[in-house]
């Protein structure tokens, strides 16, 4: 057991990232700019962007939930199988949701 | 998310580390690699409920596309000062959260349970003021279907809209566009209803933890609970940071 576990930590002491502690400054940042962020959406749905309303609040809300992966959920200070499992969740969704849309987006459009 | 006291293995049996904590689980090698695993699990776990809200929010895009002005319309109805505050809640919840794991990170027992009290006072807020709107719906009769008597879904508002309306510059909606408003109520009460049934079980969870953590639980660095529930929380999170632009702020502006 013992011979196990000093293999196991002579060729891989990398793969568990050290436990990182996020300080309250950090988070209190993030919160801040969250705010500041919901601030941005809510005047932005008021101006008049046409096609550019939609993309504008989308793009906002994706910039907060990056923050919050990022900082709250500790994804920037985690290992690299974790980094991997949230981006391979990411592409999957976009795939699935991307396809979908497309799909509707191209058959007979405007016909319903 | 076991936050069972784990079976200590005997330390003859495992002789490699002297300060063996008791919660390591017998078949880990160490405390690092039993945290990576249920982080990972956790995560996997919210990837797959990321999908099944994923569901709900292509169905709301291609609706939307469809029946765009019924929908303007019906968002227009939502009150987004309520909106407004309740996303400044959920933020304030998270952060909240986010520093009761810091605070089980270096053992400070007064402060995780003040940060659980706050995360459930915010919590219960949310809840509570989403039971406001949900009232407003029931009173404009803007629930979709016929589930209360006398409360029948109605879009009669968008077909001829009240003074007050006409001067906010609403324009009246054909008959048939205003009909569909009613797939526009069912996708919002689909979706904050979905994400408010998340919002209590984490309530649920967040008082056992609440219980635990005020009798000193959490204090011997294992807090495997205390963060993987802090991720739960923060997805519920993001989801109404999706929902809100999505249902409040589709065009204020026209």
């Amino acid at each position: 057991m013992s011979d196990l576990h000093a293999e196991h930590e002579g060729h891989e002491p990398e793969q568990h990232a050290e436990h990182h502690i996020v300080s309250p400054m950090v988070y209190l940042m993030i919160f801040g700019a969250l705010l500041v962020c919901t601030a941005l959406t809510i005047g932005a749905s008021y101006l008049e962007m046409g096609p550019w309303n939609p993309v504008v609040a989308i793009g906002i809300a994706c910039l907060k939930a990056t923050l919050v992966v990022l900082f709250f959920m500790h994804v920037k200070y985690s290992s690299k199988l974790m980094k991997l499992t949230v981006g391979a969740g990411l592409f999957t969704f976009l795939i699935l949701v991307g396809m979908s849309l497309s799909d509707y987006f191209t058959r007979a459009w405007g016909q319903w | 998310m076991s936050d069972s006291p784990a079976i200590a293995a005997d330390a003859g049996h495992h002789g490699h580390d002297a300060a063996h904590p008791p919660y390591l689980r017998h078949h880990f090698i160490s405390m690092e690699q039993q945290t990576e695993t249920t982080t990972f699990g956790m995560w996997l776990f919210l990837l797959t409920e990321i999908m099944f809200f994923g569901g709900l929010f292509t169905a709301y895009l291609i609706y939307r596309n469809w029946y765009y002005p019924a929908f303007v319309a019906a968002s227009h109805t939502l009150d987004i000062f309520l909106g407004s505050l309740n996303t400044l809640v959920l933020i304030s919840s998270s952060f909240t959260m986010a520093m009761g794991v810091w605070c089980a990170e270096t053992k400070r027992s007064k402060g995780l349970v003040w940060s659980l009290i706050a995360t459930l006072v915010l919590g219960l807020g949310f809840l509570g003021i989403k039971a406001d709107e949900y009232h407003e719906k029931y009173v404009k009769d803007h629930i979709p279907g016929h589930l209360f008597p006398g409360h029948a879904f109605s879009p009669v508002g968008f077909v001829h809209p009240d003074q007050e309306a006409l001067k906010g510059g609403e324009k009246p909606l054909a008959p048939d566009m205003a009909a569909k408003t009613e797939v526009y109520f069912s996708l919002y009460f689909a979706m904050t209803g979905m994400h408010a049934l998340h919002m209590i079980i984490g309530i649920a969870l967040l008082c056992g933890m609440l219980w635990k953590a005020s009798r000193g639980g959490y204090m011997d660095g294992h807090i495997a609970f205390v963060e993987n529930f802090g991720l739960y929380w923060h997805f519920v999170d993001i989801v109404w940071i999706f929902l809100f632009p999505l249902l409040y702020l589709i065009s204020r502006h026209s």
